[in-house]
């Protein structure tokens, strides 16, 4: 019966819901978790990556975190393929606003710039809507360190700690717990490594397995932000106990 | 013979315009405002070709009104300053460009301070203390470069300002009438009355 609404992202069910951009939503809560806290001094996001196979060659770039310019990053679950396409589109918006107004985008204005591509998709077309959800983490200077949301339907939410993707209830619930309010950075870090590991089905966490990067501002007042590398995230992982053993390595 | 003048000091910029219509020798108005509200803390002065003038700066007031409205947030008075610039560098590059110079006076309320760009019709725009366009260049940078220091107070730019009028009244063979003064604080922008009436004979 509901087969009738499902082929068409732009006709409403019966019951007035868009069965398309449900099922977008679906695949997203499939991908692997990323989430994003926001702290006084900066943003941390925090990604899982999934190890598909052991002959898979290893990405040694992001995959699931981007630059999308100098003062904003994102975390993306769900479709990587669409993802590339909606980030170079917010990379050109970024450089075309640098380009007339000779000053960064403001955060939420690159956010709604997606968000509205992302909304046409769930109105007109008869095509499917992009099957992603944003984190992204940046720093302007009217609101200072934001954090934002976002879904395939196009609807964005500003955060001070969300997660998305496979067990985002839980993570959420756990964020909600644990989450203070004026916590700095290093905090964040912890926090989010923590979340990271009651979530994600494997027991012991790794390089490999994550991705992490943040956003902060230097003494000077410059936005930076940083990917962090595979011996970085090591070291956060083993200061908090969460490593992966030695011995275990070795199977 | 059209006169823009923009002087800054330590919390304001003030914008002057030569208050007369020209076509030709010929005067055909004495009350003119070659100004143009931009945003709440960005004015923009203008001179050059009749049409182009009024075409451009509301055209650019719209875009300005535009993005507040949009985004519920101003553009500073440098981002006012480059996208300004970016259009008039457009149409530069277009079949018809506009022939228009300006001044943008403004005060940025998150650094807290009085800003003035000085723009061509060549699209080169350079952040200065204290500008004027056209013939009023050759008569007055020599009395501005004298007098001008970064922290004056109001009074002693209105001073200033004066000091340029009547050079201009003393040495322009054609009567301007007078300027209609604006001045941009971090409160906004007003119009500070301006006497005009007394006359200024050359030597």
């Amino acid at each position: 019966m509901s087969r009738r609404y499902d082929s068409r992202t732009t006709i409403f069910s019966p019951e007035g819901r868009l069965y398309q951009v449900e099922y977008a939503l679906e695949a997203i809560s499939h991908a692997g978790t990323a989430l994003g806290i926001l702290a006084n001094d900066g943003i941390v996001l925090a990604a899982e990556r999934k190890v598909t196979s052991k002959l898979l060659e290893q990405d040694t770039s992001a995959e699931k975190l981007y630059i999308l310019n100098d003062n904003m990053i994102t975390a993306v679950a769900g479709m990587t393929a669409d993802a590339n396409i909606l980030i170079n589109y917010a990379r050109q918006a970024a450089q075309q606003y640098l380009l007339t107004y000779n000053s960064d985008i403001p955060c939420e204005q690159l956010v709604r710039r997606l968000c509205d591509l992302k909304q046409g998709y769930t109105q007109h077309g008869g095509l499917r809507p992009f099957g992603v959800s944003f984190i992204y983490a940046g720093w302007d200077n009217q609101r200072q360190f934001q954090l934002y949301q976002s879904n395939p339907s196009g609807n964005y939410g500003g955060w001070k700690a969300t997660s998305v993707g496979a067990n985002n209830a839980s993570a959420q619930s756990l964020l909600k717990q644990d989450y203070n309010e004026d916590c700095n950075l290093k905090q964040a870090c912890e926090l989010a490594v923590k979340v990271l590991s009651k979530t994600m089905d494997s027991t012991k966490l790794s390089a490999e397995k994550i991705e992490f990067a943040t956003v902060g501002r230097t003494k000077q007042g410059k936005v930076y932000h940083h990917l962090w590398a595979a011996e970085e995230i090591d070291a956060l992982l083993k200061e908090h106990g969460l490593g992966k053993q030695d011995s275990e390595e070795q199977k | 013979m059209e006169v823009l003048l923009g002087i800054t000091g330590k919390d304001f910029t003030i914008v002057a315009a030569s208050k007369a219509t020209m076509r030709g020798p010929t005067v055909l108005k004495s009350s003119d405002d070659k100004t143009r509200p931009l945003s709440k803390h960005t004015l923009m002065a203008y001179s050059g070709e009749a049409g182009d003038t009024v075409q451009f700066a509301e055209y650019v007031q719209a875009n300005i009104q535009l993005y507040s409205k949009r985004n519920a947030s101003e553009l500073s008075p440098y981002e006012v300053s480059s996208f300004v610039r970016s259009e008039l560098a457009k149409s530069l590059r277009s079949r018809n460009p506009y022939n228009v110079n300006l001044l943008l006076g403004g005060f940025d309320p998150i650094t807290d301070k009085p800003e003035l760009y000085w723009v061509d019709y060549l699209a080169s725009s350079a952040r200065v203390p204290y500008a004027a366009h056209g013939y009023a260049q050759y008569y007055c940078l020599s009395t501005l470069d004298k007098h001008h220091h970064p922290d004056i107070s109001f009074e002693q730019g209105m001073k200033i300002l004066r000091m340029c009028t009547d050079e201009l009244k003393r040495r322009l063979p054609i009567d301007f009438k007078g300027v209609l003064v604006k001045v941009v604080t971090k409160d906004g922008i007003r119009e500070e009355p301006y006497e005009d009436e007394k006359p200024v004979y050359a030597p």
